[in-house]
Parts: C-alpha cells; sequence; structure tokens
C-alpha cells in the first residue's frame, strides 16, 4: 500500500510534491497566527479554456500587517493573445517587463503560496484559471482553502439589509463601501493588496459580531 | 523583479517629508521594506515604555492619536493624519516610548525599517537638519500645522492649544473698584452686590493700588485680626500685579503663576503707575483657553476645514469631563454637548454644500437620529441619519436623489472625519433607503406603522426618535403630522414596541446579581447600555408616542412630561427619569475613563458604593416594564 503512493507520487516533479508536502500535517492555526494570501490574476478573457493568464500578483500577511518584500508579481509569456483585453491590463505582448514561462510561473506561485489559505476577488474564477494551467502541465489541482472577498462581504453586512443584497459586487463596490483608496486597480499586484485589504476590514467587522471562527469563514 | 505595490508606496511617501529629500532609488529601496499594516479603531501601535520597535510609522489612511498617560488618566497630545510620521524620536535617541499610539478610526500605516532609513539617510544633510529641527520643536508632523512647506521655522504651534496661547487675553472692561478711604464693610457690600470675588483700590487718579479678594476678607476679618469697618487700605494686597491690555494668554497665566494670583489689573500701560482699565481673572485664562461651551461653539461656526471642527470638538469631551468633575447637573450637560454635537453637523453640512457644483435643487431637511436625534449623545457614538428632499415631478425623481446622494456622501465623510464613526448598519443619508422625498418618506413610515414587523421595530428605535439639525424644518413637520394620524390608526403597533421594549429583562438575576455577558470578547462585563439605557429610552418613546406628545426627544424630559401627564403615576416617572440620568453619566464617566463608548462596565473596577448606585436605578426598569405589560395588554401577545 506505501509503495502504490510512493509509485504515484513520483510521477510528478520535486517542486509539486514539495509543495504537497505543506498539507501533510493538518494542524488548526489561530486565524490571527494563519499565513494569508490574497492574489490576483490579470487574464486575456473570462473562458477558463481558451484564456490564460497574462500576470499574477500576491500578497501575504499574517495577522495585520502586510510586509511588501514578500509581495508576488509575476508576468506570464503566452502566445495567445486577445486584443480586447490589453486596454484593461495594459500588458502588452511585447512590453519590457521580465517574463517567465507558465511552467515557471507555477513553480513559482507554488513555492510562494506553501499552505497559505487563499484569498481572492470572486475566488472561483482565479482558482479554475490556476488549477486549469496547472492540469495543462500535468500537475494536480490547488490544496488550499479559498476565501470569496465577495461572499465574505454579504456574511459582514447587517440583518436588516440581507433581502436586499446583492449576488454581485465588484471589487470597485467594495473598495466604497469598505472605504479603501483604489490604487493601481486593474493591475495584478495592486487588485491583490486591494483585496487583501478588503479582506482584513471585512474580518475586523466580523469578528466585532463575534463571527470570527474557521467554520464560518470557510463556509 | 518588478514589485508595483512598492512603486506604489514610493509614490506615497515622496510626497511627504522627509521621504521627499530621499534620492528616488532608494525611496523604491526602503519602499519595499516597509510593512503595510492595518488597524481597527482602538488598536495599540505601541505603549508607553515598550521597548522600541524596529520600525517608525507614517499615516497612510485615517488618523493615529498620541496620548499620554499619566497612570490615571489619559490624554491626547497629537493626532496624526495622512503623511504624519509618528514613532520615529524614540528610535533615534534609543529610548522607550513615551507616549501610547492609539487608532484614532480605521486605519491603515507603513512602517518604516530604521535601521535602512538611518543607513540611506546618513550622508543626507537635509534629512538631518529636517529632523534636529521636527525634534526640537516637538513636532514630527510639520502637515498637520496649517502653513505646509515653512518646515524649517522654529517653531510649528501643531495643536490648537498652543495657537490659543498666544492669543491676547479677554479680560473683564471696567471692573468694580473702591476708593483708599473706603472702609472694608462698604467694599465689600460692593462686591455682594455685583456677586464678584475680588474688589480693585483705586487713587484718586485711578491708578490700582491694591487688591481685596474673598479670602483677604477670609483671613484677615473674620478671624478677628481688623475690625469691619477698618480701612481697605489696612488689608488690601499691595502692590498689584499689573499688565498690558495687549497681553498673551500664556503670558497671563505665567504671571498668575508666578505670583501665585488669581487676578491681573490691567492698565493703560501696564505698568502700575497708569490708569486701571480692566482686571484679568484666572476664569477668563480658563475660558479662553477654550473650555467654555460658548468659545467653542463660536469656533465651529468659523471653522473652515474639517480637521478644525475634528480639533474643536475633541475640545468637547475635555469640557464634557470638567462638567462630570464639577458635578454640573446632568440635564445640562446633555444641553450643552448635544448644541455642539448639532452646531458641528450644521457646519458640516454648509461646508459639504460648499463643495458640490450646484446648489441643492429643492428644499431638504437634515435628520439626527438615534441618539443624536433624542439629543442625548455625550460621547463620540455612530452617526445616524437621513435625509428628507421636497417632492419632485417623477421625472426628475431620479436625478434629484443622485444630487442629495452626493451631498450625504460629503457630509458623512466630513462627519467620520471629525470622530462620527460610519453606523455600522449603515443607518445614513448616504444610503439611497434613508436619503428619500417627503411622500416616500410618509409612505415608508405609514408602512413601519400600519403593517408592523420584526424588522420595521428593530428599525424604529432609531427613526422613531428623530430630529431636525439642518435645512426645511417645514417638511419635517409634514412628516411629524403624518406619523401621529397614522398613530391613531392602530393599536397593534404600540403592542409590538411595548413587547420589544420589555424584551431585555431587568438587569439583576434572581440572586440579585448582575446579569453579564457570557460569551465572546464581552464575556463578564455588563452592558451598561443594552440591559439598562435601552429598555428607559425604549419605554419613554413607546409612552410618549402613545400620548400623541410630539417635540420632545430627550427621555429624561419625557419621563418628566409623563409625570405631569399622569399624577398617578408621577413618582415612578420621575425615578425613571432619574434613573435615566444617573445611568448616562455612569455610562460617559467610563467612556471618558477609557476611550470608548462606555457601554461595557467592567464590574470589578467599581467599588461598593457605585454599585449599589447602579443597582438602586434598576428598580425603576422592572416597574415600568410592569406597566408596559398591563397597559399594551402583553400578556396574550405572542
Amino acid at each position: 500500500m506505501i509503495k502504490w503512493f510512493r509509485k504515484n507520487k513520483k510521477k510528478y516533479p520535486d517542486f509539486w510534491n514539495a509543495y504537497i508536502d505543506h498539507f501533510d500535517t493538518i494542524e488548526k492555526t489561530p486565524i490571527n497566527e494563519t499565513r494569508f494570501v490574497a492574489f490576483d490574476t490579470e487574464t486575456t478573457g473570462f473562458d477558463i479554456l481558451k484564456d490564460r493568464v497574462l500576470s499574477i500578483g500576491a500578497v501575504a500577511f499574517k495577522g495585520k500587517s502586510i510586509p511588501v518584500n514578500d509581495s508576488l508579481e509575476l508576468y506570464l509569456k503566452q502566445d495567445i493573445f486577445n486584443r480586447d483585453s490589453v486596454e484593461i491590463h495594459e500588458i502588452i505582448k511585447s512590453s519590457t517587463v521580465d517574463k517567465v514561462t507558465e511552467l515557471e510561473a507555477i513553480k513559482i506561485f507554488l513555492s510562494y503560496i506553501k499552505n497559505a489559505v487563499l484569498i481572492a476577488h470572486h475566488s472561483n474564477f482565479d482558482k479554475n484559471m490556476m488549477n486549469e494551467m496547472l492540469s495543462r502541465h500535468g500537475l494536480g489541482k490547488l490544496k488550499n482553502k479559498f476565501i470569496d472577498t465577495g461572499v465574505l462581504f454579504n456574511k459582514s453586512k447587517h440583518i436588516i439589509y440581507h433581502e436586499n443584497l446583492k449576488d454581485h459586487y465588484s471589487l470597485d463596490d467594495l473598495c466604497k463601501a469598505l472605504n479603501v483608496p483604489k490604487v493601481d486597480r486593474h493591475t495584478a499586484s495592486g487588485d491583490a493588496l486591494i483585496t487583501g485589504i478588503v479582506f482584513l476590514k471585512i474580518l475586523s467587522r466580523l469578528d466585532k459580531r463575534k463571527h470570527l471562527q474557521w467554520s464560518y469563514l470557510l463556509k | 523583479m518588478k514589485n508595483s505595490i512598492a512603486e506604489r508606496v514610493g509614490d506615497f511617501l515622496k510626497n511627504y517629508p522627509p521621504f521627499n529629500m530621499v534620492r528616488a532609488k532608494n525611496l523604491t529601496d526602503l519602499a519595499s521594506e516597509i510593512n503595510i499594516i492595518y488597524l481597527e479603531k482602538g488598536n495599540t501601535v505601541f505603549k508607553k515604555g515598550d521597548s522600541t520597535h524596529e520600525h517608525f510609522y507614517i499615516v497612510r489612511d485615517g488618523a493615529i492619536s498620541s496620548n499620554y498617560n499619566n497612570g490615571k488618566t489619559i490624554e491626547i497630545m497629537n493626532i496624526h493624519d495622512t503623511g504624519d510620521i509618528f514613532g520615529l524620536k524614540p528610535l533615534i535617541s534609543k529610548d522607550t516610548y513615551n507616549l501610547t499610539t492609539i487608532a484614532n478610526e480605521e486605519s491603515i500605516v507603513y512602517a518604516i525599517p530604521i535601521a535602512l532609513f538611518q543607513s540611506i539617510t546618513d550622508n543626507n544633510a537635509k534629512i538631518q537638519k529636517y529632523l534636529i529641527t521636527a525634534f526640537a520643536s516637538n513636532t514630527y508632523t510639520p502637515y498637520t500645522a496649517e502653513e505646509s512647506g515653512k518646515i524649517f521655522v522654529d517653531y510649528l504651534p501643531n495643536t490648537s492649544q498652543d495657537i490659543v496661547n498666544f492669543q491676547t487675553v479677554n479680560y473683564t472692561k471696567a471692573p468694580i473698584t473702591c476708593s483708599l478711604k473706603s472702609t472694608l464693610k462698604s467694599a465689600a457690600k460692593k462686591m455682594c452686590k455685583h456677586k464678584i470675588g475680588c474688589i480693585i483700590v483705586v487713587d484718586e487718579n485711578k491708578k490700582p493700588a491694591g487688591i481685596i479678594t474673598n479670602s483677604d476678607i477670609k483671613n484677615k476679618i473674620a478671624t478677628g485680626l481688623f475690625p469691619i469697618d477698618t480701612r481697605v487700605t489696612n488689608i488690601m494686597n499691595s502692590p498689584v500685579i499689573t499688565g498690558k491690555k495687549d497681553l498673551t494668554v500664556a503670558d497671563g497665566q505665567l504671571q498668575m503663576i508666578k505670583n501665585n494670583i488669581g487676578h491681573l489689573c490691567i492698565t493703560k500701560d501696564g505698568s502700575i503707575n497708569s490708569k486701571l482699565i480692566g482686571v484679568l481673572s484666572h476664569h477668563d485664562v480658563l475660558a479662553t483657553l477654550g473650555n467654555n461651551p460658548s468659545v467653542i461653539l463660536k469656533e465651529i461656526k468659523r471653522a473652515k476645514r474639517t480637521k478644525k471642527l475634528r480639533a474643536t470638538r475633541r475640545k468637547a469631551n475635555g469640557l464634557l469631563k470638567s462638567y462630570l468633575e464639577q458635578n454640573i447637573p446632568i440635564s445640562h450637560i446633555i444641553n450643552v454637548i448635544s448644541q455642539i454635537n448639532d452646531a458641528v453637523t450644521i457646519r458640516a453640512i454648509e461646508l459639504a454644500i460648499k463643495k458640490m457644483p450646484t446648489p441643492p435643487p429643492v428644499t431638504f431637511s437634515w435628520l439626527a437620529l438615534g441618539s443624536q436625534g433624542r439629543k442625548e449623545q455625550l460621547l463620540f457614538t455612530d452617526q445616524d441619519n437621513a435625509l428628507v428632499f421636497e417632492d419632485v415631478p417623477e421625472k426628475k425623481r431620479e436625478e434629484t436623489q443622485t444630487y442629495f446622494l452626493e451631498l450625504s456622501n460629503l457630509i458623512t465623510q466630513t462627519l467620520n472625519k471629525i470622530g462620527f464613526e460610519y453606523c455600522e448598519a449603515d443607518m445614513m443619508a448616504s444610503n439611497p433607503e434613508w436619503c428619500k422625498s417627503l411622500s416616500e418618506w410618509q409612505n415608508q413610515f405609514k408602512k413601519w406603522i400600519l403593517k408592523p414587523d420584526e424588522k420595521a421595530i428593530l428599525l424604529s428605535s432609531i427613526f422613531f426618535d428623530y430630529n431636525c439639525v439642518y435645512g426645511n424644518q417645514e417638511l419635517i413637520n409634514k412628516l411629524t403630522d403624518t406619523v401621529y394620524n397614522t398613530l391613531q390608526e392602530t393599536t397593534l403597533f404600540f403592542r409590538f414596541l411595548a413587547s420589544d421594549a420589555i424584551k431585555s429583562p431587568s438587569p439583576l438575576g434572581f440572586f440579585r446579581q448582575f446579569l453579564i455577558e457570557q460569551n465572546g470578547e464581552q464575556k463578564e462585563l455588563f452592558n451598561i447600555k443594552s440591559r439598562a439605557v435601552m429598555p428607559l429610552v425604549d419605554a419613554a418613546r413607546l409612552l410618549i408616542l402613545s400620548k400623541q406628545i410630539r417635540g420632545v426627544n430627550n427621555t429624561y424630559e419625557r419621563f418628566e412630561r409623563l409625570a405631569q401627564l399622569e399624577p398617578e403615576n408621577k413618582e415612578l416617572y420621575e425615578s425613571c427619569s432619574y434613573a435615566f440620568k444617573a445611568l448616562s453619566k455612569f455610562k460617559t464617566k467610563q467612556g471618558l475613563l477609557h476611550n470608548n463608548s462606555g457601554k461595557l462596565i467592567d464590574l470589578e473596577t467599581l467599588t461598593k458604593e457605585e454599585k449599589l448606585k447602579l443597582r438602586r436605578c434598576f428598580k425603576p426598569i422592572q416597574e415600568i416594564q410592569e406597566i408596559l405589560k398591563i397597559r399594551f395588554d402583553l400578556k396574550n401577545f405572542i
């Protein structure tokens, strides 16, 4: 049985195994000691299969302090190119920033996130985009827990407004509601930082209402 | 690797000294090593006596207060705004922190590593000079001073207190005097007549020769040292200390401290050999220093910027504190503070209207709700407000609402900056639900009254205590007409309100112990607001609405009015009024002590006497709830 497991494991490259190893021990850390990674992807479009990730931005934090030097900003070499999305993302195919291949990006991203709890705005899209990218390179799916700031925000609203909550809150809506300055909106790392701050602000509102428990956050 | 976040941090830093003097390349290095820290209101950055951090801080958003804690009380020394640096001096002088810094509102600060900062600024003479100037003037927040740009001046007044100190004094003109030949008895009669505490003895040329105060009469006459008909010259203090008429407040105070006196004579040329023109008392100095409601109100009316409004509102907290210490009746304190709160709100609205591109399209009125609507707000609490605008033709409705929403946004933002937290439940005029035309509001109230449900009752505790702070009073009169007319059509609404008012039972448990919170962060604390104050507030509102009485919003005034209307329950209503005042005072004192809203009380910190006092307030709560049960027939009501 053990042998069978090992065999199975060996099919994957070392960096993937190293990533998986982070999930070996399941221990519950308190929320304020947990490493969170807020991230955002900029893509050529919204089709999970056809479109590609152009850049990944991420910030990591424990507690309420976000160290700038532990942030991640990756630009990917992609052949698929969608003229419509250029304007939003301002990442033109031939621009001068250093770019990495998809595989390199995966390596860097996985070694960066480790077993952190991932936070994204409308996280399903970013999650699916990343998983699709992983599967193109013969890898498994992301093992991390996910929190969607869009969903979490709804939970933080006062009960009297529950009947007229919106299903869809854009990151701009949240910035307005939570008074977060919009700096570098629509770049991956700018949005990642905004998402991180939005998350911290929602967290403090939940904390005041005594809802700050893992079961509630991850539900 | 590219780091856009570091670049943006650098873009922010370079606008503020001393970072505007750091070279671009170094700034990017520095920016990539900072930490972005999110602080909730009340979070501490560092405490007095803490060993120093490896970082100093700059405010990105929000406001951080520096507090001096002498073990007993906490005093706010300074408020740091966007771009202000704090926590740097102890790092350079290798000292422990001597101030405690607390987030005054939700804030984001950048923590800058001191080691890296020093290594890149070591050879920069300009920065060194800046830091020395900043430390010498004891302010590393040059941008809080009005004259931004003048960083290198030797002294920068950084609090309004400092500015006041250099104003000229406001002394009493035409003081009461007596001649050298008067007897003490006649002088004392004069003092009684004019209700004053001191009299100046002047010679034939009106030059001040001496001064007699209450304590002189006590010490020299009452003790039998001199007979009552002695000449004033025998007991007067001479020579008097004099000053010029353009004396500054600081100088006046200094003279008094130096000579250990309470009064300064103001003469024409400032010397003892010229004509007396006035008297400056210690009281006058205190008044100018700002612990005086009329001074504060005047300042509010003149304020041109939010920052000034905030500083002035903060002075009101000082006033509140001294009032409580002097045991001034709470009803008077409540009146003064609500006047100030209303004035601040009005000024905030006026400033916001000026910022709008066009004047308001139709008239409107701004309603204060909840505790401010009841005029019971003593400390900073959440802002609850709403806006009513005049009815407009249907095709103009949306456009009009958009205008007023934008205006409300400006107003609520300003109020937030002044220190009134945003309402957690978003009951503010910036919410489209609470920014509507008169007829929409009329319908809204009708719906709440005629079709009460749980939500309507929840909201009515806030919305039925409205008070027009600004704008067209006529709109509000119309709204009130509708409300009271609709109330006559129903009894169900009252029963709903009544069942809500008795929902939180007496704060005492079966064994006469205090009921404390059972879980969460507030465990073991006694919630004085929800357990004791709110039941009284709810009962008063319900009874006053059911009696169709208008324009009485204060809870204690409501009870007093009820006592007049129902002589048979006079005693109970009066004790409710008293209990409410006592509880408010209690809550406010706790709030000032801990710099919060004061609604949670740690029973351990109370003395036995205080606990007894509190407990005495609970009896009327129980009794008034019994009355509600019978009057609104709640026995068979689910």
